[in-house]
C-alpha cells in the first residue's frame, strides 16, 4: 500500500473526527467557566474553572429539579424499553416459528408502522389521553412507547435465524409449556437480538421531544430533554440558566456518550440482521 | 389447538398495544381533521359544536401558505441533506474498511458517537456554537459569521441533523460491509482491481439495500422535523412558528386550539411521508439488476 494513500486516508479520518468532537469538546469547557466568562472568554480554552461549582448549581437550583428530570428519564427510557423489548420479542417470535392463518397480515402491518412518523401519532394521542383524564401523567408519556414495530421486526428475523425448531420441539415433549419454553429458552437465544432492540428503544425515547412537550404540563414530570429546553428558553429572563443548561447538558450527555461507544457492537450485530434481509 | 392459544398469547400484547397506541390514533386523527367546530347562538358564544366538514379542512391547510411554505422549506432540506449525509456516511464507512485506515476502533466511536445525544440536546449545543459573541467558529476566523439569520439558518439546521445522524448510518453501512463475503475481494484482486476500483465496483453495490434502509429512514426523519427548529426558534428570528409542517400543526392545536387543521397536517405528513418512502423503495427497486 502506497504511504500518501495511507496519509490521505488518516488525515480525511482525522478531519471528520474532530467536526464530530469539536461540539463536545466546547461543552466541556464552557461547563467549567461563570456566566461572564462564557461571554468575555475564547471558547477554545479554560477560563477561571470552576467545574464544581456549577455542576453544584445544576443538582441544587429549584430543589433539585434536576434530578427528578433525571430520574424520570431514566422512567421512561428504562422501564419504556424493557417493556416493548419483551413484547416485541414475544410478537416476533410468533411470527417466526408458528404458523397461523393472518401471519403475512400482521407482519405487513409491522412493516407500516415502521414508516409511520410518530410525531403524526402524538397529537390525536394527546387528545384521546385528555378524553381519558391521563394526559400530562407518567402513563402518557409511558404507554405510547411499548409499542416498536421496528423490535418486532428485529426480532422476528432474529428469531427466524436462530431459534431452532428441535429445541422448541424437545422442550414440547418435556412437557413445558409455550410461556415456559419461551421464557427459559427462546428468550436466551434471542439475547442479541434483545440488546439491540432495548438499545434502540432506550435511546428512541430519550430522543423523544414532541410526545412529552405534547402530554406534559407539570414540569417535575420533565425528561430531561424538555427540563433543559426549558431551562434554555427561559434563560433571556434568568441569565444563570444559560450555564445550568450548560452544566445540564454535560452530565446528560457524557453518560450516554460513554455507553454508545461501549456498546457499539451490538448495534452492529443487530442491524446486519435488518439490512441484509431488508 | 394448543398451538393456536400460544400464537394468541405472544400476539396480544403487541397487538393490543399497537391498536391502542397506532391504529385508534390514526383513525382519530382521520376522524378530527374531517371535523369542524361551530359556534351556535349569538355571536358564537351559544356553545361548540362538532358538525362533518369533510375535506374542509385539508382544503384550509393546503390554503394555508405558512404550511406549504414549511412544506417546501423541509422538501428542499431533504433533497439537500439526506443525499450529503448519506454519501458522507458511505465514504466514512468504505474508508474505514479500506486496507488504508488506522485506528479503525477509534475513528468509528467518534463518528457514532452524538447519535447517543438527543436532537433537543444536540440543538441547544449546536445553539452555542452558532450564538453570536459566544461563537468559537466566529472567532477562529475573526469575523461575525450569521449562522442564524433568514439564508443560513436552514443550513445550520441541516448541519445538526447531519451531525447527529451521519456516524449512526455509517455503522449501518459498516455491518453491511462486514457481511460481505471476503473471497469476493480476493478475486477482485486477482482481476487486479485496486482499493478504488474494489470501492466502487464491488462494495458500493453490495451494501445497496444498507443504503436503501438508511435513506428510507432519514426521509421519513426529515418530514417529522421539529425538535430543532423549535430549539433555534429562541435564538432567530428566522424562525417562525409554521417554519416546518410539524410545526406548524403544533402551533394549530396548542396555540390556535384548532385541533381539525392540526389534524388535517398531521395526516398530510404522514401521507407525504408514505408516498416519498414508498415512491424512493419503488425508484430504487425498479433499477435492482
Amino acid at each position: 500500500m502506497k504511504t500518501t494513500t495511507k496519509i490521505t486516508v488518516t488525515a480525511v479520518l482525522c478531519v471528520a473526527a474532530l467536526y464530530f468532537l469539536i461540539p463536545v469538546y466546547w461543552l466541556v469547557i464552557a461547563s467549567t467557566k461563570d456566566t461572564g466568562g462564557l461571554y468575555s472568554s475564547s471558547g477554545w480554552w479554560l477560563f477561571n474553572p470552576q467545574l464544581i461549582d456549577n455542576l453544584a448549581r445544576v443538582f441544587t437550583y429549584n430543589d433539585g429539579i434536576f434530578l427528578r428530570w433525571v430520574g424520570n428519564t431514566l422512567l421512561y427510557a428504562g422501564v419504556g424499553a424493557t417493556l416493548s423489548t419483551w413484547v416485541a420479542a414475544a410478537c416476533g417470535y410468533a411470527l417466526a416459528k408458528f404458523r397461523f392463518r393472518g401471519r403475512e397480515t400482521v407482519f405487513n402491518l409491522v412493516l407500516g408502522g415502521v414508516l409511520v412518523p410518530f410525531t403524526a401519532l402524538a397529537l390525536p394521542l394527546y387528545l384521546l389521553f385528555s378524553q381519558l383524564g391521563l394526559a400530562n401523567t407518567v402513563f402518557a408519556v409511558l404507554l405510547p412507547c411499548l409499542v416498536s414495530p421496528f423490535g418486532v421486526y428485529l426480532c422476528r428475523i432474529y428469531a427466524d435465524a436462530a431459534v431452532p425448531d428441535e429445541l422448541l420441539e424437545a422442550g414440547r415433549l418435556d412437557g413445558a409449556s409455550e410461556a415456559r419454553i419461551f421464557h427459559t429458552v427462546v428468550l436466551r437465544m434471542m439475547a442479541p437480538a434483545l440488546v439491540t432492540t432495548f438499545l434502540f428503544e432506550f435511546v428512541g425515547i430519550w430522543n423523544n421531544y414532541f410526545l412529552p412537550l405534547v402530554m406534559l404540563s407539570d414540569t417535575s414530570l420533565y425528561p430531561l430533554t424538555l427540563g433543559l429546553s426549558l431551562w434554555q428558553s427561559t434563560s433571556d429572563r434568568e441569565p444563570v440558566l444559560t450555564q445550568l443548561t450548560i452544566g445540564g447538558a454535560l452530565v446528560s450527555v457524557v453518560p450516554l456518550m460513554i455507553a454508545m461507544v461501549f456498546l457499539q457492537r451490538f448495534w452492529r450485530g443487530g442491524l446486519t440482521e435488518g439490512s441484509v434481509k431488508g | 389447538m394448543r398451538n393456536r392459544l400460544a400464537v394468541a398469547g405472544f400476539l396480544a400484547p403487541f397487538l393490543v398495544l399497537f391498536s391502542a397506541f397506532f391504529l385508534v390514533p390514526i383513525g382519530y386523527s382521520i376522524y378530527r381533521s374531517m371535523t369542524l367546530v361551530e359556534r351556535t347562538g349569538p355571536l358564537g358564544f351559544g356553545g361548540a359544536e362538532q358538525v362533518f366538514g369533510g375535506l374542509t379542512n385539508y382544503l384550509w391547510a393546503l390554503q394555508e401558505p405558512g404550511f406549504l411554505a414549511g412544506l417546501g422549506r423541509i422538501l428542499l432540506f431533504g433533497a439537500v441533506q439526506v443525499p450529503v449525509m448519506i454519501a458522507a456516511a458511505t465514504v466514512l464507512a468504505l474508508l474505514l474498511d479500506s486496507a488504508s485506515a488506522r485506528w479503525k476502533g477509534f475513528f468509528r466511536a467518534t463518528y457514532f458517537l452524538p447519535y447517543g445525544i438527543p436532537g433537543v440536546l444536540a440543538s441547544i449545543l449546536w445553539g452555542f456554537l452558532y450564538m453570536p459573541g459566544v461563537s468559537p467558529f466566529s472567532e477562529l476566523l475573526g469575523v461575525e459569521i450569521d449562522f442564524l439569520g433568514q439564508d443560513t439558518v436552514l443550513w445550520s439546521i441541516a448541519n445538526i441533523v447531519t451531525w447527529s445522524f451521519a456516524g449512526y448510518n455509517m455503522l449501518v453501512i459498516t455491518a453491511q460491509l462486514n457481511a460481505i463475503d471476503p473471497s469476493l475481494y480476493e478475486s477482485a484482486r486477482m482481476d487486479g482491481a485496486n482499493a478504488w476500483q474494489l470501492a466502487w465496483h464491488v462494495k458500493l453495490p453490495l451494501i445497496r439495500p444498507a443504503l436503501v434502509l438508511t435513506t428510507v429512514f432519514s426521509i421519513i426523519g426529515t418530514l417529522q422535523l421539529f425538535a430543532e427548529p423549535m430549539v433555534l426558534k429562541e435564538l432567530s428570528t428566522a424562525i417562525d412558528a409554521r417554519y416546518t409542517p410539524n410545526l406548524s400543526a403544533y402551533s394549530e392545536a396548542f396555540v390556535n386550539n384548532d385541533y381539525g387543521l392540526a389534524a388535517a397536517q398531521a395526516v398530510l405528513l404522514a401521507l407525504t411521508a408514505f408516498v416519498l418512502s414508498f415512491g424512493f423503495l419503488k425508484l430504487v427497486g425498479r433499477r435492482a439488476p
